[in-house]
């Protein structure tokens, strides 16, 4: 389960994943962070058991947490498979089956935003 | 052996011909040999599917009463070239709106057109005796238009350069979204299937010539605009009626920081009569090569960095510097097999006879450059001759009193030997004094890293770089490293009191 965490320095300065980490044993695996001198946002995966148990210490600790059920958004009317988004993807969400139609593994995305930019048919969407 | 083009066009009304799409074709002749794979094939048809800018319709849209001479048309705020008499225009692909920017063009107007829906057309004139209406807003779908002729200047290249970017920062081209570092290598056509690649010499398509081309029959004008047989790289002018197309074929895009562009299905059926059209339909991906060029380098020579095939970059990766970088294409090939596959079906149930072209297009020719008769301006027109240097080891407030004089808000900063190794600002002068124990020499608070003009570099590439690295100045730097000038924001703003000629 991928969650979305926002962080904001007036709720604290804890480090929160750390401390969560610690409490609940649960191991966050951080695909993306941006954090700046304000506030700050990472996508974390937890695996879906300890979703709620993860959400409730980060809550409990100022930050608050949004699960995202999509990453990014694909409109299969839109694709004309052309396949401009395979290469400048760091996760490798997208490939070609062995007829060039284009697969996305939604899973693997974490939200960088490039193949939006880069879809010429604007087939792709960042669930956020 | 050898067949007519008369037997063939008996053989598809008869139902008898035998199609095969130029993917398949390599196969055939492996398993028949050449003469078995000519007695077996009559027809190869080919197919590309992809970007293509240089694309358009022209439309007639009948009188208005009282009759008007539109001098400029707009369709759905995207403006239209009207300069044809008084109710034709010509819509190009890549023209944008005036609302809505890159998010709509000509070719979104095209696809709107061809899935059945209407636009609305806003037209002006001066107004004369014959025609004195002056202005005109109505809503027309295709069916409302007396002609709707696609005709694209520039369509179906033979094969384009693969695109890499060198540089450090993500490059948004024609070509795609370019990662920096070569991060990415992206490309376009269809390889095999393409049309051009499977008759190089040019015996079978040109003028005349029926087609595949939006989903409907259209055929070839003639050589198509920038055609480069010689190198490989030769185009089509191809046009076909607009109302015959299919939304499916005709996909109006945006290339994120180029701009709006129309993806159009192109398919060419090649009879194949003689042993020479076997081989050349023969044609595999692996023969098929291409330059990998760094569109990082903002000038028409881009340096090809490698050499490749079309089957190296199918592969999904090809190797450049030692890293596998990642390859994908911006046209789709499974769009353009499904060109081939329809356009063979439509040979093969008799419903589309083959040409030869009315007259042969000329293989041997190369496309030239621009002419240019007056050189754009160059850095040295109008960069500071006299940069305001200071040595490395000098006192920060001999830098000081340096930026005092006024002349200047940059200092060069030079090494022992006379080359330039830093920069210092008004703005480093200003940290240093809020830290004095820790900026004693220049070499304490100057920037280091540099980023620097040449004289004879265009302007307009000079600009870019102040732009994109938010500076105001760029040393201007010969060969050795030695600074032969400035060239600051003030100096641009005179080239615009010029007039730029």
């Amino acid at each position: 389960m991928k969650l979305m965490v926002t962080f904001s320095r007036k709720r604290g300065r804890e480090p929160v994943i750390a401390q969560v980490v610690r409490d609940t044993g649960v191991l966050i695996n951080v695909e993306r962070a941006q954090i700046d001198s304000h506030e700050g946002e990472a996508l974390i995966e937890v695996p879906d058991e300890s979703c709620q148990l993860v959400r409730e210490r980060m809550e409990a600790l100022g930050a608050t947490t949004r699960r995202l059920d999509r990453t990014i958004l694909y409109d299969r009317d839109e694709c004309v498979d052309c396949g401009a988004c395979i290469s400048i993807c760091p996760q490798d969400v997208f490939a070609f089956d062995p007829e060039w139609q284009l697969v996305v593994e939604e899973g693997k995305c974490v939200l960088c935003g490039k193949c939006q930019l880069a879809c010429p048919h604007g087939a792709l969407t960042l669930q956020l | 052996m050898e067949k007519t083009i008369e037997l063939i066009n008996e053989r598809i009304r008869d139902g008898n011909a035998v199609v095969v799409t130029a993917e398949r074709m390599p196969g055939v002749v492996a398993e028949l040999g050449e003469e078995g794979a000519l007695a077996e094939v009559d027809v190869v048809t080919t197919g590309t599917f992809g970007a293509m800018c240089s694309s358009g319709a022209f439309l007639n849209f009948g009188h208005a009463d009282p009759p008007i001479r539109m001098e400029r048309v707009w369709l759905n705020d995207v403006e239209a070239y009207g300069g044809l008499a008084a109710v034709d225009a010509y819509i190009g692909a890549t023209q944008q709106s005036e609302t809505r920017r890159d998010q709509y063009g000509g070719a979104h107007v095209i696809e709107d057109l061809v899935s059945g829906r209407r636009v609305e057309l806003r037209g002006s004139s001066r107004g004369t005796d014959c025609y004195p209406r002056r202005t005109i807003r109505t809503e027309l779908g295709l069916e409302d238009l007396n002609q709707a002729v696609m005709l694209n200047p520039r369509n179906a290249y033979q094969r384009y350069n693969a695109a890499v970017n060198t540089t450090d920062r993500v490059l948004h081209t024609y070509m795609g979204m370019l990662l920096p570092n070569h991060g990415n290598i992206s490309y376009s056509g269809a390889g095999v299937l393409n049309p051009l690649s499977n008759d190089p010499s040019l015996r079978f398509i040109g003028p005349g010539v029926p087609i595949f081309l939006g989903g409907a029959e259209g055929m070839v004008v003639g050589e198509g605009t920038q055609a480069s047989p010689a190198g490989g790289f030769g185009t089509l002018m191809v046009s076909g009626d607009l109302k015959q197309m299919k939304p499916e074929y005709l996909r109006a895009a945006t290339m994120h920081g180029y701009g709006v562009t129309l993806y159009v299905g192109v398919g060419v059926p090649i009879p194949v009569l003689d042993l020479e059209a076997v081989r050349a339909t023969a044609v595999t991906d692996a023969e098929i090569e291409v330059d990998v060029v760094d569109y990082g380098v903002p000038s028409r020579g881009r340096p090809a960095l490698k050499r490749v095939s079309y089957a190296d970059l199918r592969s999904g990766h090809v190797e450049l510097d030692g890293e596998e970088v990642p390859t994908s294409p911006l046209s789709s090939f499974r769009m353009a097999r499904q060109v081939a596959s329809v356009l063979a079906e439509r040979v093969a149930s008799g419903e589309m006879t083959l040409a030869l072209p009315t007259r042969r297009m000329d293989a041997t020719k190369a496309a030239r450059p621009m002419r240019e008769t007056g050189q754009g301006p160059r850095v040295r027109d109008i960069m500071d001759r006299t940069p305001v240097s200071i040595t490395v080891d000098q006192p920060v407030t001999a830098a000081a009193a340096k930026l005092l004089r006024g002349e200047t808000n940059h200092l060069v900063v030079l090494d022992a030997d006379g080359r330039l190794t830093g920069v210092v600002t008004t703005f480093d002068i200003s940290k240093a004094v809020l830290r004095p124990e820790k900026a004693k020499s220049v070499a304490d608070v100057m920037s280091r890293r540099v980023v620097t003009t040449t004289a004879d570099e265009a302007v307009d590439i000079a600009a870019q770089k102040l732009e994109r690295n938010n500076i105001s100045a760029l040393p201007v730097v010969d060969g050795d490293r030695r600074v032969v000038g400035m060239l600051t924001g003030t100096n641009l703003s005179k080239l615009i009191g010029r007039g730029r000629k």
